[in-house]
């Protein structure tokens, strides 16, 4: 039986929540194990609830999972938000049983620790600071994460800040170590660290690095930046990588700008993207629909947030949908994927800007807050296999007044010009235009020009094939979904067949054009279709609706927390009894 | 197909005005003053001998940034205001490629007027040339920020515009623009010299350019500029083109022909002045950091090991 333990460090932003989770995901994978972090903080700098949730397992962790197993309380409020899920089989170690702000209640069948982390910081160490280092302390002392993995993960941190502080942060850690020994010499916990095996050849990255790592891999020079949350690291990353890949990182003076900066790159021949949020998706718009006109390939990750508005900045939600498929007037076609996991967010960026350079289209790549800091270990990537698409250039012309930028093709896509190369000179422009690019508004140009910006994506859905389906024809119920919701439904699935359930499930990463096709062949295979996702109205069921000849149940969350495993499998138990529900369901 | 191994940025033999132009006719009114402007900007490209093929000519929304569309280069006819940001990427991809905006007074102040100051500021190497006609004349008659008070306009009352026009040459030199100059349409002398100048410049450099709409602007017209139109810097009114306080004082006082009808109607340079250009600092981080186009995989994918 595998081993499967999620430990949940929680407390006040700025208090180490986040680095404890960072350093006990750092430690595991270096001992060998498969890790997924999840973490949640204001949108504040300082102060209010953050979380950091660490699962960790000897076997590939599919999703974030349902809950914890061990949760370590820094605070008071901590402890409340999380005393319902106190359940009989958890484990709680808490900052007691003095110097700390709170004192727990009693719950039947928690093991429960009390480590005066706070007063063992301030008064021994006569640092607060440390408070996360001796719960750390205590953390590995309960549960064997081997020392020397979390030791060195501290070392790597702090030496550039100096020996001593390394040393400092070591006996935090043995001050908590030593309390337990001390306090609890009979303890028998009920969950434990996997046993330590050799390091895996695998690279960690959170989800916006993963974009970024992506980005240079897939041949990025030119990245238009401007910071909104929590789409910013993508930037951050950047400026660091493209040290090494070569590229410019311009941060502008909006995302309009950022977006305009990123079509001039790429219209001179240079592959360029950017990475915003909702609020920036809304203000791209009109950009959106130049590239789109002008037939200039463009990468624009999404992190997508709790919108409309500024909503909820640093909260999961995937609702950004209908403004990254529909988004901007006019007849507007583009290319829609969505990251299931880190992995995605490396892989389909590099797709994102091959597909860009295919169709000469922009390209967007969703994601969102969850997974923009969610970590994982992936295998080390291997660049012999990783292919790209590079520009369709025309050749050099012998007069510039014959070349024909916007050249009607069977594909619908025609040979660029770009600044050096001779004779291919053309003005973009985001009039309606002929073949030399001139403007024209006459019937016969405007359905030629109409009908091959959208030819294009004609044979799409079998040229681009990233989709994948779980289960076997003849299911009971069917789940499509996208994004993050895939990660966590692969989870769900997983547990339903092996309690015997016959639930299938479709896995798109490419969400417009709709690959309709697959979604109507795999709705005829099973008996009822739903599709769970993190938004209120059901968007990817609508544009399903829309675009194919089924009809989804929809299965919403919009609170700003990914759904659980729990909640797809009750989702498909519910979908499988007789007087099921044949509409929507929402839960909170 | 990548792209050549050589550029040519200039041609080899030089080529005539002409040859910078599209076969495409122009769509303004007859005697509009941007004819003149794409005429000299055309005569310009040949001066400074730019490859047809390596020159782009990025605009945005209005009746002047069609001025692409009727040029021999690389064109960007991009979206209401965003030229400049546009221009920035193109320049800032391809660095040794010349960039020149061409867009109208309304696209660069009012709602393109949160791109331009960061340009300046940041005194990218590229030219900016404005056609300054006062209006909104693609969208038949608004005021823009540079109109006159009083200048009638279908958004504004009978009593015309309410607004003082801003100066945008105050404005330019205030932003940081290292070259600044006003001229005007009908001067084809005058405008090859600040035009050549401006594209020669290392650095921002800022053209604006009193083009009349015969249409719709029935003041700022050919027939009023012309008795007024003087050079300050032939006059001597102006001659310490490098001292940012003096340039700064004489574009206050100079700038004057929309506050009286009596007043003279100034061009000529008014600031110039060399400072590191933006992309001169960019290549100072590379070498700092010793980028390379030749990414050492295995180093980069060290630095995620857990």
């Amino acid at each position: 039986m595998a081993i499967d333990l999620t430990i949940k460090v929680a407390g006040e932003g700025g208090e180490g929540v986040i680095s404890s989770g960072d350093f006990i995901m750092q430690a595991a994978t270096r001992a060998g194990m498969e890790v997924m972090t999840f973490k949640s903080f204001p949108a504040e700098i300082k102060g209010g609830y953050a979380l950091s949730q660490v699962r960790i397992s000897d076997e590939k962790i599919l999703s974030q999972g349902d809950g914890f197993n061990i949760l370590v309380a820094f605070n008071g409020e901590a402890y409340e938000v999380n005393k319902p899920l106190l359940i009989p089989g958890t484990i709680m170690v808490w900052d007691g049983p003095h110097g700390g702000d709170f004192e727990p209640e009693e719950h039947e069948g928690v093991q429960v620790f009390a480590v005066p982390m706070s007063d063992i910081a301030k008064n021994q160490l006569k640092n607060y600071i440390a408070k996360n280092m001796v719960a750390m302390g205590a953390v590995i002392e309960l549960f064997g994460l081997p020392e020397e993995s979390l030791k060195s993960s501290i070392h790597d941190k702090f030496i550039k800040k100096g020996q001593d502080i390394v040393d400092f942060n070591y006996k935090a850690i043995e001050l908590g170590r030593e309390w337990i020994r001390t306090n609890y010499p009979n303890r028998k916990v009920a969950h434990s660290f996997p046993a330590s095996t050799r390091q895996k050849d695998v690279i960690i990255l959170e989800g916006n690095q993963a974009i970024s790592l992506g980005a240079v891999m897939g041949g990025a020079k030119f990245y238009g930046a401007y910071p909104i949350t929590p789409a910013t690291s993508v930037g951050n990353h950047l400026v660091d990588l493209m040290h090494h890949t070569g590229g410019v990182v311009y941060q502008t003076e909006d995302e309009i700008s950022a977006l305009a900066t990123v079509i001039g790159a790429s219209f001179t021949g240079k592959k360029a993207l950017t990475a915003t949020a909702g609020p920036g998706i809304s203000l791209m718009q009109e950009l959106i629909g130049l590239a789109i006109m002008s037939e200039v390939p463009i990468v624009v990750a999404d992190v997508q947030r709790g919108g409309p508005s500024t909503g909820m900045p640093t909260k999961h939600d995937q609702s950004d949908l209908f403004a990254c498929t529909l988004g901007s007037h006019g007849d507007a076609p583009r290319i829609v994927l969505a990251a299931a996991d880190v992995k995605d967010c490396v892989y389909l960026t590099i797709d994102a800007l091959n597909l860009a350079e295919q169709y000469q289209s922009p390209v967007m790549l969703l994601s969102d807050a969850s997974l923009s800091i969610q970590t994982e270990a992936i295998p080390r990537p291997d660049m012999s296999k990783i292919k790209l698409v590079e520009r369709n250039f025309a050749a050099p012309q012998p007069d510039p007044s014959v070349f024909n930028r916007y050249q009607i093709t069977d594909s619908g896509v025609s040979p660029m010009g770009a600044p050096g190369i001779p004779g291919t000179n053309y003005a973009a422009t985001g009039l309606e235009h002929a073949e030399d690019s001139g403007p024209r508004t006459n019937t016969e140009t405007r359905n030629a020009m109409t009908e091959k910006r959208w030819r294009k994506f004609d044979g799409i859905e079998d040229a681009y094939t990233p989709i994948e389906r779980e289960g076997e024809d003849g299911d009971d119920l069917g789940i499509i979904c996208w994004g993050m919701t895939q990660s966590v439904t692969r989870e769900a699935i997983s547990r339903l067949r092996a309690q015997g359930h016959k639930v299938s499930a479709l896995y798109p990463k490419m969400l417009w054009p709709m690959p309709q096709k697959q979604i109507e062949a795999f709705a005829r295979s099973v008996k009822k279709v739903v599709v769970p996702e993190a938004n209120y109205q059901g968007q990817f069921a609508d544009l399903i609706k829309m675009r194919t000849n089924v009809v989804p149940i929809k299965f919403n969350a919009y609170r700003g927390e990914p759904l659980i495993p729990k909640e797809i499998e009750n989702m498909a138990l519910a979908l499988l009894k007789e007087d099921a529900p044949k509409a929507r369901i929402a839960i909170h | 197909m990548a792209l050549p191994a050589t550029i040519n940025i200039h041609v080899t033999e030089p080529l005539k005005a002409k040859d910078y132009r599209s076969d495409i006719t122009p769509t303004w009114c007859p005697g509009c003053g941007d004819f003149g402007v794409v005429g000299a900007l055309a005569k310009a490209y040949a001066d400074q001998k730019y490859d047809p093929s390596a020159v782009t000519t990025v605009s945005g929304i209005g009746c002047s940034s069609r001025l692409p569309l009727w040029m021999n280069s690389f064109g960007i006819h991009s979206c209401h205001g965003r030229a400049v940001p546009v221009a920035i990427g193109a320049h800032l991809a391809r660095p040794e490629m010349p960039v020149v905006v061409t867009i109208g007074d309304g696209d660069c102040f009012a709602i393109g007027g949160g791109h331009i100051m960061h340009a300046a500021r940041r005194n990218m190497n590229m030219t900016v040339i404005v056609m300054d006609n006062g209006t909104f004349a693609l969208t038949k008659n608004q005021t823009s920020p540079l109109s006159r008070t009083g200048l009638p306009g279908t958004l504004a009352s009978d009593l015309g515009n309410l607004d003082e026009p801003m100066n945008p040459i105050e404005m330019m030199i205030t932003y940081g623009a290292t070259y600044v100059a006003q001229t005007y349409s009908a001067n084809a002398k005058h405008m090859g010299k600040v035009i050549n100048e401006a594209l020669a410049h290392q650095g921002f450099s800022y053209v604006n350019i009193l083009s009349p709409c015969p249409t719709y602007n029935k003041v700022d017209t050919f027939a009023y500029f012309r008795p007024r139109i003087h050079d300050i810097n032939e006059t001597g009114e102006h001659t310490d083109l490098g001292n940012r306080s003096t340039a700064m004082l004489k574009s206050a006082e100079l700038y004057n022909h929309h506050h009286s009808d009596d007043a003279p109607v100034p061009v000529g340079v008014y600031y110039k002045v060399q400072k590191p250009v933006f992309f001169e600092k960019v290549k100072q981080v590379q070498k700092y950091y010793n980028v390379t186009d030749t990414p050492d995989w295995n180093a980069i994918f060290d630095r995620f090991k857990p």
